[in-house]
């Protein structure tokens, strides 16, 4: 999934970002544009063409420390500007599971 | 219960230290994430969508009420209150952090748990049957064998890099409830016409994407010679298994394309290099095991006592009794399953204060001790009958009483797409949507044994392929969508279940069961034939046309 060679073949065809875990407790981060990283999609850079989405996602595989498992990830982009996850998948990963958490009665 | 020795504790302590400074030279950068993730993965750590996720064995399924609230205190500490019971005997903590794994770990260490060999292709936990040591009729506990084979397989170099993760199930029942026809190796202890003790071996089952269910490999191998017969098995796979492959790497792939009769033969040959070699086991070291695995001073009690003659008026605690109240192998006891499947709760989690609180009754009432089963339910294994009224008011306290065991609402679900990054589609909500459509517990009575097993991907964590029921998560045009199967079984008589139809979006999952459900209470022959009969005898076909004649 993380291996850079397969990422290379990646090809977007739409707005993307790029996303990873973080290191240390796992959280769902994602790359800003300014070579750092936010757990808010709000904050995350958007590539539009397939070279900028390589490019970001090099230097967030660069980032072995900080963060594990990057890869790009589509977004919407909606009318009022915000950013939303582009699937189900990145819109859980994002805004938590569908489910409540079991918790004590 | 077992009692750990000093050699099991130090190499816990070893190990978990080990592991602290893994993880510090790899928050450090130190350690690279593809030489770090081995290392993790052997502790039982993987990377799910929102966080690491972290596997805890339960070996054979028992677990002292100190355990139990060292797992409680776990989930509160590190996690998020809740951990998730598997298919395999493991727990789950869905929210743990790396910089606090050691810490977590070493507070495991503390009442001998721990998390080797949870992931990783090796030897994962040893399973068994949840009623091991309890349940009338049973040949001998099979936990003895579990244990001997987890001591020699724990930390085995020759079994630590194999082509795949190898898991082995072992019953000394007639009953098989520990699924021992779907795992790589699946072990059924009985007595030979000599009245010797030993094993029929099964090989070469297991699920995920291609599903077999495990031949038997030899009829009878005596119990001093299991270490050689399985060692035997695993040198012939590590041999011949596909390490090139993923898809094709575990011990079914290897069995199906040699056939059995081959594969048996090859795995004969290698035994008798080996079965005369220091890996029989004398009877002193069968005993020493033996004699570690302690047993309740049972008291002589009635079959019948008083306190359980009148709460036999409460038609609510009758209910569940009958549902959830199993016979011992002692007079005057019981074998209780605790359902963590509630009405719309998530199958399998349990809170830390319904650990806390069965950890305190498993120690009132059931001489300290908790079961853990592969329906992701848990079980009390020593309980008085006269305790019986006490403990129903308790657990139905703590929502631990829904009294669904083996019930259309018991279902089997994987974490799916709430939680796995491997998933497809959601299972979680299935299970819940499903619940909820058959909350009312006397149309769940009339309708009987059902078992529903849900898997978000075809990993088939959720046992789909062997549900009554199962129901797989696939994804199409990115959208989830559902394959439905009928007349899968996981017991004795293992089947796979059979494609009822095209696959149905993820809002139609509940109506297209419903309709099965439905289908099955026209069809069965008499109110005591059960699901899983009605579809043998009739075969799927008058089941598709009554689910798919209006869709
Ligand atoms: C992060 C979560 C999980 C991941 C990444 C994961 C991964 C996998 C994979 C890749 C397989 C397929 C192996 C193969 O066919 O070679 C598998 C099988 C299986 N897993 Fe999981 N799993 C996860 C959670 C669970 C849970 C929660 C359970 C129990 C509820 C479970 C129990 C099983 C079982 C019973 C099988 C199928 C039996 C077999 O090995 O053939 N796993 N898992
Ligand atoms: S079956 Fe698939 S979705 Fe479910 S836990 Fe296993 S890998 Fe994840």
């Amino acid at each position: 999934m993380t291996s850079p060679l397969e990422q290379k073949k990646i090809r977007i065809t739409g707005p993307s970002v790029v996303t990873a875990n973080r290191t240390r407790d796992g959280v769902v981060i994602y790359r800003t544009a300014q070579q750092g990283w936010s757990a808010q999609l709000a904050d995350a850079a958007i590539v539009r063409t397939s070279d900028d989405a390589r490019a970001l996602l090099a230097e967030a595989v660069a980032d072995d420390v900080g963060a594990i498992g990057a890869y790009i990830a589509p977004v919407e982009i909606k009318d009022n500007g915000v950013i939303a996850p582009g699937n189900l998948r990145e819109h859980i990963r994002s805004e938590g599971l569908t489910i409540e958490l079991p918790v004590s009665a | 219960m077992y009692a750990y020795d000093e050699l099991d504790r130090t190499l816990l302590h070893e190990r978990v230290e080990e592991f602290r400074d893994q993880v510090k030279r790899r928050l450090s950068g130190e350690l690279t994430e593809d030489e770090f993730k081995i290392l993790r993965l052997q502790n039982g750590v993987y990377l799910q969508l929102h966080a690491y996720m972290f596997r805890v064995a339960i070996p054979y399924g028992t677990l002292s009420s100190k355990q139990l609230r060292a797992l409680a205190h776990v989930a509160r500490r590190y996690d998020r209150g809740y951990g998730h019971f598997t298919t395999r005997q493991n727990i789950q903590f869905n929210w743990i952090k790396l910089a606090e794994l050691p810490d977590a770990l070493a507070d495991l260490a503390e009442v001998g748990i721990h998390a080797m060999q949870t992931s990783g292709n090796n030897m994962r936990n040893v399973t068994s049957d949840q009623w091991a040591g309890v349940a009338p009729g049973e040949v001998e506990d099979p936990r003895i064998w579990s244990e001997l084979l987890r001591q020699h397989t724990t930390l085995h170099p020759e079994f630590s890099f194999l082509p795949r993760k190898f898991k082995i199930a072992i019953t000394a029942s007639e009953h098989d409830r520990a699924a021992i026809k779907i795992h790589d190796i699946g072990l059924r202890l009985h007595k030979n016409a000599d009245g010797e003790t030993g094993f029929e071996v099964l090989v070469g089952g297991g699920l995920g994407r291609t599903p077999f269910i495990a031949k038997t490999i030899k009829p009878f191998v005596h119990g001093r010679d299991i270490l050689s017969y399985v060692e035997a098995i695993l040198r012939v796979y590590n041999q011949y298994g596909r390490r090139d492959n993923i898809y094709k790497a575990r011990i079914k792939i290897l069995v199906h394309e040699l056939g059995i009769e081959k594969f048996g033969k090859e795995v004969e040959e290698e035994w008798q290099q080996l079965r005369d070699s220091a890996l029989t086991l004398d009877d002193a070291a069968i005993e020493e095991v033996r004699s570690r695995f302690s047993y309740p001073a049972y008291e002589k009690l009635p079959h019948m006592p008083d306190e359980l003659k009148q709460a036999a008026h409460d038609p609510v605690f009758e209910r569940w009794r009958k549902n959830s109240v199993f016979p011992h192998k002692v007079q005057g006891y019981s074998i209780v399953t605790l359902s963590l499947k509630p009405v719309g709760g998530p199958p399998g989690d349990a809170t830390a204060e319904q650990m806390d609180v069965i950890a305190d009754l498993a120690d009132r009432y059931s001489f300290g001790e908790i079961r853990v089963g592969h329906e992701q339910n848990l079980a009390l294994p020593h309980v008085a009958k006269r305790d019986l009224p006490a403990l129903w008011k308790a657990l139905d306290k703590a929502g631990l009483a829904t009294p669904n065991v083996n019930l259309v609402s018991d279902i089997i679900a994987c974490p799916g797409l709430d939680y796995c990054s491997l998933a497809n589609a959601r299972s979680i909500p299935i299970a819940q949507e499903l619940t909820r459509r058959f909350a009312n517990h006397d149309t769940a009575g009339l309708i009987g044994r059902l078992h529903i097993n849900i898997s978000g991907c075809i990993n088939a964590c959720g046992h789909h392929h062997v549900g009554h029921i199962g129901i797989l998560g696939v994804e199409k045009n990115g959208e989830e969508f559902y394959q439905i199967t009928i007349g899968g079984r996981a017991d004795e008589s293992a089947a796979l279940g059979t494609l009822i139809g095209p696959s149905v979006p993820y809002a139609e999952v509940a109506d297209v069961v419903e309709d099965i459900v439905e289908a099955y209470l026209a069809l069965r022959d008499s109110p005591d034939e059960l699901f899983i009969d009605t579809v043998k005898r009739l075969g799927v076909e008058p089941f598709r046309e009554r689910v798919y004649a209006t869709r």
